[in-house]
C-alpha cells in the first residue's frame, strides 16, 4: 500500500465535505431533497476515514505521512530570502484516529439531524452548515502547520457562528453565536501572536520544521522565557476553542444551538480543537508552559463542576460538564500525561455524543421542553434513549467497564504521579472533587430527567421513544463508550492497544533544561527527535500511582452516583431545606459564579464606553477642529471683508466724498468773473509777502 | 502590441465616452446608461489586456526599463526663461506591480460602480459626464510617473468628485461637497508645494547633453541628479527634506484617510450616492497610500527610514480608533466609512514594515479593501433603495426575509472581519507578519492585532441589528435582491474568495517590484547617509 492512497483518501476526507456544503447551499432553495447529498457526502467521508485509519495501522502504524505543496510565496525578498507558504497534510496515528472520531460523529450527527430537524423551514442550509463545519474541523486535523490549523480554527468558529445562530430569529440566539465568535478571537488572538512569533523565529509555519530548529538549539528571541511565552500564547486558542477558563462563558450560550449541533460541536469534536491543538504544540512546550497548561485545566475542570450542579437545563448541564471534561484533557497535558489527554479525547467525544444526542431524543420527545423540572418518568417512554444515556453517564463519572473509566483514570493517575514529583498536590486533589461532583450531577440528571413521576402530564402522555435514525446513533455511541474497544483489560488499558501501539508516544523538542526533571532522558545519550522524554523514575511513579488513583477515583465516583441517588431518588435528603441552608452557594452556582456578569460589567461595557466617548470624540473634538478652521477661516474672511467694505472702501469713498466736498467748496469760488479773480490773487499774493517777507 | 498606447486609451477612454455623453440628446437616458457601463467593461477588458502582457519579473519603481507599457514624450516645452533655462515637460505613463493592481481595482470597482449607478434619475447626463471624467482622473493617477502630470490627474479627479457629492448626494450634501473638495484641496496644495520644491532640486540630463530641472518621478528618485544648492536638496544643509517630507505625507494622509484628518470622509460617504461611495472607498483612499509608496518612500528613502514607527503608528491609531467609532456608529453607511478608516490603518502599518511581506500586504490590502469596501457600500446601498432609511436600529430580522441577500452580507462581513477564506484574511496576515518582522514596527503591530477582535465586534453585532433577530414587521414587503445586484456583488465575492484562497497571482504580480523597493530603499538609505557626511 502506497503512502500516496493515504494522502489521496485524506483529501477526500477533507473536499467531500466542502462539496457537499457548496452543493447543498447553492441548491437548498431549489431541490428539497438536496440534504440526502450531504448525507451521502458525509456516509462516503465516513468510510474514507476509515480506510485511513485502517491503513495508517496496519501498514504505517509508526511514521509520519507527510505531503506538502506551495500556496504562495515571495521570491528573492531582500531581506529574508525566499518565503514559500505552504500548504500540506500530515498523517500520524493520533490525526487517523481523529479523523475517524469527527468522521463518525459527524456522520451520525448527520443521520441523526434528518428526523430531528424534520420540518425546519432552513433545513437543507442546516445540512450545508453541518458541510463546512465537517470540512473545516477535518482541516485543523490533517493539517501539518500552525499556519492552516489557525485558518480551520476561525473557519470552525465561523460554522459554529452559522450554527449557534441557526434559530436567528430568537435574539438569544443570535447573541450566543455573537458571544461564541467574539470570545473566541480573544483566544484567537494570543493564537496569532504565538504564530507571529515562530514565523518571525522559524520562517515556516510547518510544525516539523519549527520542531527539529528548536531541537537545533533555535530559540525565539534567543531565549528560553520567549519559547515558554509562545508555547502560552499558542495555547491561548485552546483556552478559547475549548473553553477554558476564563474563556468558558460562550460554550452554555452555545446550547442556544440545535440539540445535534451541540453534540457534534460543543462536546465531541470542535471543542476538543483545543486539546488537540496543544497535542500538536506538545513538542515546544517548556516546563512552565506546561503548568501554566495545568493550572488552567484544573480551574477549568472544577468551576463548571460546581456550576452544573445546581442548572436545570438538561443542556446547560451538559455543557458545563463538557467544559470539565476538557479541563481534565488540558490538565492531562499539562501534567505530561500527553497520551492519556488524547485517549480522554476520543471516549469523551462518543460518551459526550451519545449524551448529547440522548438529551436531543428526550427534547424532541418533550416537545422542545429543556428544563428537567417538568421531566421525570421517561425511563418507560424511552427505554432505548434511557439505556444508552445511563451507560454514557457511568462512562462520564468512570464506572469499570467503560471507556471513561480508563481515560479518565489514566489523568487521575498521571496527576497525582506528578503531585508525587513535583509536589503540586492541587492537580490531584481538585481532579478525584471533580470526578465526584461528575459522577453526582450526572445521575441527578438522570434521575430527575427519567426516573420518579412524570412532571407535566400533557407533555408526558405525548412523549415517546424517537425514531430509528436518531436512536441508533444514540446504540452506536453507547457502544462505543464500554472497554472493550480500547483493551482487553477492563481496568487498565496501558496493554491495550489504543495506549500502547496507537498513540504515539511523544516527542519533546525543548531544551533539556526547560523540561521538568522527570521529562529529561535519563542518559545524555538519547538520540535527537526519538521519543524519549520520560525518565525511569516518572514510569515508577506512575506506576505507584495507578493503584491508588483507580480506588480513589472508584470510590468517589460510587459515591457520588450514591449521593444523587440518596438526593433525588431515594430522598433521605430533604435537597429544598438543604439548598435553603447553603443559599448563597446554591445562588452562586446557579448564577455560574457570575462571570457573565462581571463580564459584561467591565470588558463588554468597558469597551461600549470607550467607543461611545471616542465617537464623541469623533465628531466633536476631531471634527469640531477641521468645522471650527473653517468657521474661523469664515469669520476672518468676513471680518476682513467688512475692512474692506468699511475701512478700505471707506477710504477710497472718503477721499471720492472730500475731493466732491472740496468740489463743492470750491465751486462757490469759480464764479467766472475776471474781478473777482484778479481780486482774490491779488489778496493771495498780499498774503504770500507777508508770509515770505 | 509594444508600440500601441493602450494605458491612454485605458486613461483616455472614459474622457471620450464623456463627449459622446455630452452629445448624446438629453432624453437618451437608456443610451447614457448602457455607454458608460460599455466603456467601463471595455476598461475592464484592457486591464486584463494589461495584466495577460504583463511581465512579472520587471520591477519597475526606480528603473525605466523595468517600467511596462511606456509612453513617454515632450508634453510642454517652454524656453528662453534666462535663470530657468528650460522648463519642460513629459507625457510619461507606465506600470510595475505597484500601480498594476491599483489598474486593475479601478478597472473593476468604476465597471461595478456604473452599474451601481443604474438607478440615478436626477440630471443623469451630467451625472455620467462626471461620473467618466472622474474614471480618467483615477486611472490617470495611477499610470503617471511625471509628478505634474500625476498632480493634473490629481486634481482632475477633485473636481467631478464635488459636483457628484454636491449634486446627487443627500441632504447634507452641500456641506459634505466642499469639506471633501477644501480639504482635498488642503492637501493637493501641500503636494504642489513639494513637487515645485523637488522640481527645483533635481535635474535630469536629455539625449543631447544639456541638464534641465525635471518632474520626472524616477529621475527625482536618483539623488545624483539633485544640484547642490537645490531646495530640496539632500545636500542642502537645512534639511527641508524632513519638512517636505511631512507636508507631502499629510497630502497624502488626507486621501487615506489619516487619523486625524479622516472627518471629511464618515461625511462625504454619508452623503454620497451609493455609486459614488463605492468609486470613493473602493479607489480614491487607495491614492493616497499609492501616492506614498509611489512618491513619498522612493523619493524619500532616507526619511522614510526615520519615520516608519510613525507612520505604523498612525497606522495603528487607525486600526483601533477607526474600529472603535465603527462601533458607536448608528448609521449603517456611517459605520462602514468608518470601517474603512479601519482597514486602511492596515496599510500603513504594512508600509512601514518595509520588508517584503508587509509592503506585499499593505498592497494586496488595498486591493482586498477596494472590493470589500465596494461590496459593502454596495449592501448598503441595497437596503437604503429599499427602505429610504439606514438607521441600524430601525431594521432587525431581514434574514428571514432577504436570504440571498444576507448570504452576501454574510460573505462581506466576514472578508472585512478577515476570516480566513475570503480576501481580507490574507492581506492582514501579511501585514502582521511584515510588521512584526521588522523590529521597529513589532510591538505596534503586536498591539493592532487588537482591530481583528474590534472589527469581528462592530461586524457582527451590526450583522445582529440589521439582519438577525425576529423580523421587524415593518420591513416585511422587501424584495430580495434583482439582478442587477446580483451582477454588482456576484462579481465581487467571486474575487474576494478567489483571492483568499489563492492569493498567488496577484501577490506574484507586485514581488518583483516589493522588492525592488525594499531594497532601493536600504540602499539609498546608506547613500543618503554618506551624503549627509560630506
Amino acid at each position: 500500500m502506497e503512502s500516496q492512497f493515504l494522502i489521496n483518501t485524506s483529501l477526500y476526507v477533507l473536499f467531500l465535505p466542502l462539496l457537499g456544503f457548496v452543493v447543498t447551499l447553492l441548491l437548498g432553495k431549489k431541490v428539497k431533497s438536496i440534504y440526502l447529498f450531504e448525507n451521502l457526502v458525509l456516509i462516503l467521508t465516513f468510510i474514507a476515514s476509515v480506510l485511513i485509519l485502517y491503513n495508517k495501522l496496519v501498514n504505517f502504524p509508526d511514521s509520519k505521512i507527510v505531503s506538502e505543496v506551495e500556496w504562495f510565496g515571495f521570491a528573492n525578498t531582500p531581506l529574508f530570502g525566499d518565503i514559500s507558504i505552504k500548504l500540506g497534510i500530515m498523517i500520524d496515528n493520533i490525526t487517523a484516529m481523529m479523523l475517524f472520531v469527527v468522521a463518525l460523529i459527524s456522520m451520525l450527527v448527520h443521520l441523526y439531524s434528518i428526523a430531528y430537524m424534520k420540518g425546519d423551514e432552513r433545513y437543507n442550509r442546516y445540512f450545508a452548515y453541518l458541510g463546512i463545519f465537517t470540512f473545516s474541523m477535518n482541516g485543523i486535523v490533517l493539517t501539518h502547520n500552525i499556519l492552516m490549523m489557525y485558518i480551520f480554527w476561525e473557519l470552525v468558529g465561523l460554522s459554529s457562528y452559522l450554527l449557534i445562530g441557526f434559530w436567528f430569529e430568537k435574539k438569544s440566539a443570535s447573541d450566543a453565536g455573537k458571544k461564541a465568535f467574539i470570545v473566541n478571537r480573544v483566544g484567537d488572538l494570543g493564537m496569532f501572536a504565538g504564530i507571529l512569533i515562530l514565523f518571525f523565529t522559524y520562517r515556516t509555519f510547518s510544525f516539523e520544521e519549527i520542531f527539529n530548529s528548536i531541537s537545533a538549539g533555535v530559540l525565539p528571541f534567543n531565549s528560553t522565557f520567549w519559547l515558554s511565552v509562545t508555547g502560552i500564547l499558542l495555547f491561548c486558542g485552546a483556552i478559547g476553542k475549548s473553553a477554558q477558563f476564563p474563556l468558558h462563558v460562550w460554550l452554555p450560550d452555545a446550547m442556544e444551538g440545535p440539540t445535534p449541533v451541540s453534540a457534534l460541536i460543543h462536546a465531541a469534536t470542535m471543542v476538543a480543537a483545543g486539546v488537540y491543538l496543544v497535542i500538536r504544540i506538545f513538542g515546544l512546550l517548556t516546563a512552565d508552559a506546561m503548568l501554566f497548561i495545568a493550572v488552567i485545566g484544573m480551574i477549568s475542570s472544577f468551576i463548571p463542576a460546581t456550576i452544573a450542579l445546581t442548572q436545570n437545563d438538561i443542556k446547560k448541564v451538559l455543557a458545563y460538564s463538557t467544559i470539565s471534561q476538557l479541563g481534565y484533557m488540558i490538565m492531562a497535558l499539562g501534567v505530561g500525561a500527553y497520551q492519556f489527554a488524547f485517549f480522554h479525547l476520543v471516549t469523551h467525544a462518543f460518551f459526550k455524543a451519545a449524551l448529547f444526542l440522548g438529551s436531543g431524543s428526550v427534547i424532541h420527545a418533550m416537545h422542545h421542553e429543556q428544563d428537567i423540572r417538568y421531566m421525570g418518568g421517561l425511563r418507560k417512554k424511552m427505554p432505548l434513549t434511557y439505556w444508552t444515556f445511563v451507560i454514557s453517564s457511568l462512562a462520564i463519572a468512570g464506572i469499570p467497564l467503560t471507556s471513561g473509566f480508563l481515560s479518565k483514570d489514566g489523568i487521575l493517575a498521571s496527576s497525582l504521579a506528578f503531585a508525587n514529583l513535583t509536589g503540586h498536590w492541587l492537580f490531584p486533589i481538585t481532579g478525584f472533587l471533580v470526578a465526584l461532583l461528575t459522577a453526582f450531577y450526572m445521575f441527578r440528571l438522570i434521575i430527575i430527567t427519567f426516573h420518579g413521576e412524570p412532571k407535566d402530564h400533557h407533555k408526558f402522555e405525548h412523549a415517546h421513544e424517537s425514531p430509528f435514525v436518531m436512536v441508533m446513533p444514540l446504540v452506536v455511541l453507547a457502544t462505543l463508550s464500554v472497554f472493550i474497544w480500547y483493551t482487553p483489560n477492563p481496568i487498565n488499558a496501558d496493554q491495550g492497544w489504543v495506549l500502547s501501539k496507537w498513540i504515539e508516544k511523544p516527542v519533546l523538542h525543548t531544551p533539556v533544561e526547560t523540561r521538568f526533571d522527570f521529562m529529561k532522558p535519563d542518559t545524555e545519550a538519547t538520540p535527537e527527535n526519538e521519543p524519549i522524554m520520560y525518565s525511569t523514575i516518572y514510569t515508577e511513579a506512575m506506576h505507584h500511582a495507578h493503584y491508588p488513583a483507580m480506588f480513589i477515583s472508584l470510590f468517589v465516583a460510587i459515591s457520588g452516583i450514591l449521593l444523587a441517588f440518596v438526593f433525588y431518588h431515594w430522598k433521605k435528603v430533604n435537597v429544598d431545606a438543604l439548598t435553603e441552608r447553603i443559599k448563597p452557594l446554591y445562588t452562586f452556582s446557579l448564577n455560574k459564579w457570575y462571570f457573565d456578569e462581571l463580564y459584561d460589567k467591565t470588558f463588554v461595557s468597558g469597551t461600549l464606553l470607550l467607543s461611545r466617548a471616542l465617537g464623541w470624540f469623533d465628531l466633536k473634538i476631531i471634527d469640531g477642529i477641521v468645522n471650527g478652521a473653517a468657521a474661523a477661516t469664515k469669520s476672518l474672511s468676513f471680518f476682513i471683508g467688512n475692512f474692506d467694505r468699511i475701512v478700505i472702501d471707506g477710504f477710497v469713498n472718503l477721499t471720492a466724498y472730500l475731493s466732491g466736498f472740496f468740489g463743492l467748496l470750491f465751486r462757490r469760488i469759480q464764479t467766472g468773473k475776471v474781478q473777482t479773480y484778479i481780486v482774490l490773487v491779488i489778496f493771495s499774493i498780499v498774503i504770500l509777502l507777508f508770509i515770505f517777507r | 502590441m509594444t508600440n500601441f498606447p493602450i494605458l491612454s486609451l485605458i486613461t483616455f477612454l472614459p474622457i471620450l465616452g464623456m463627449i459622446v455623453v455630452l452629445l448624446i440628446p438629453k432624453k437618451q437616458e437608456l443610451a447614457i446608461k448602457s455607454l458608460t457601463i460599455v466603456i467601463t467593461a471595455v476598461q475592464v477588458v484592457l486591464a486584463i489586456i494589461l495584466l495577460m502582457n504583463y511581465n512579472y519579473s520587471l520591477g519597475g519603481i526606480n528603473d525605466i526599463k523595468s517600467f511596462q507599457f511606456i509612453e513617454k514624450f515632450r508634453w510642454i516645452e517652454i524656453t528662453g526663461f534666462s535663470w530657468i533655462g528650460k522648463i519642460k515637460i513629459d507625457y510619461f505613463l507606465g506600470v510595475d506591480g505597484l500601480s498594476m493592481p491599483m489598474v486593475l481595482l479601478t478597472a473593476i470597482v468604476t465597471f461595478i460602480a456604473s452599474i451601481s449607478s443604474w438607478t440615478i434619475d436626477k440630471s443623469l447626463k451630467g451625472y455620467f459626464a462626471m461620473f467618466l471624467l472622474l474614471d480618467t482622473g483615477m486611472m490617470g493617477v495611477f499610470v503617471a510617473l511625471d509628478f505634474f502630470l500625476f498632480y493634473v490627474f490629481w486634481e482632475l479627479m477633485l473636481l467631478p468628485m464635488y459636483f457628484l457629492i454636491g449634486i446627487w448626494g443627500g441632504p447634507r450634501r452641500e456641506y459634505a461637497a466642499i469639506k471633501f473638495f477644501l480639504y482635498t484641496l488642503l492637501g493637493s496644495v501641500l503636494i504642489l508645494l513639494v513637487m515645485i520644491g523637488l522640481y527645483f532640486s533635481s535635474m535630469e540630463t536629455l539625449a543631447d547633453g544639456t541638464r534641465v530641472f525635471t518632474f520626472n518621478m524616477l529621475e527625482m528618485m536618483n539623488p545624483a541628479n539633485y544640484t547642490t544648492g537645490g531646495i530640496l536638496s539632500p545636500l542642502n544643509p537645512n534639511n527641508l527634506r524632513f519638512i517636505a517630507y511631512i507636508g507631502l505625507f499629510i497630502g497624502f494622509a488626507i486621501k487615506i484617510p489619516m487619523f486625524p484628518f479622516h472627518t471629511w470622509l464618515p461625511d462625504a460617504h454619508v452623503e454620497a450616492p451609493t455609486a459614488i461611495s463605492v468609486i470613493l472607498a473602493g479607489v480614491l483612499l487607495k491614492m493616497g497610500t499609492y501616492g506614498i509608496l509611489r512618491i513619498s518612500y522612493p523619493i524619500f528613502p532616507e526619511i522614510t527610514k526615520q519615520l516608519v514607527w510613525y507612520i505604523a503608528l498612525f497606522g495603528m491609531i487607525n486600526i483601533i480608533y477607526g474600529a472603535f467609532c465603527a462601533m458607536a456608529q448608528k448609521d449603517f453607511k456611517k459605520l462602514i466609512a468608518y470601517s474603512s478608516v479601519s482597514h486602511m490603518g492596515y496599510v500603513m502599518l504594512g508600509m512601514a514594515a518595509l520588508n517584503t511581506m508587509g509592503i506585499s500586504g499593505a498592497i494586496l490590502q488595498m486591493f482586498n479593501h477596494g472590493t470589500i469596501t465596494a461590496m459593502l457600500f454596495l449592501i448598503v446601498g441595497v437596503i437604503y433603495d429599499r427602505a429610504h432609511i439606514r438607521d441600524l436600529d430601525s431594521f432587525g430580522g431581514l434574514g428571514k426575509q432577504m436570504p440571498v441577500y444576507t448570504g452576501f452580507v454574510t460573505v462581506a462581513f466576514f472578508a472585512a472581519i478577515g476570516l480566513p477564506g475570503l480576501s481580507g484574511f490574507i492581506s492582514e496576515a501579511l501585514v502582521f507578519l511584515g510588521g512584526f518582522g521588522n523590529d521597529i514596527t513589532r510591538v505596534l503591530a503586536v498591539i493592532s492585532t487588537l482591530g481583528i477582535l474590534l472589527g469581528a465586534g462592530y461586524m457582527l453585532w451590526t450583522l445582529q441589528r440589521v439582519f438577525l433577530g425576529p423580523l421587524n414587521e415593518k420591513w416585511s414587503s422587501l424584495k430580495d435582491m434583482d439582478f442587477r445586484e446580483y451582477a454588482m456583488l456576484v462579481p465581487l465575492s467571486i474575487i474576494i474568495i478567489f483571492l483568499g484562497v489563492y492569493p498567488g497571482p496577484m501577490l506574484s504580480l507586485m514581488n518583483s517590484s516589493v522588492n525592488t523597493m525594499v531594497e532601493f530603499i536600504e540602499k539609498a538609505q546608506a547613500f543618503y547617509q554618506t551624503l549627509g557626511s560630506l
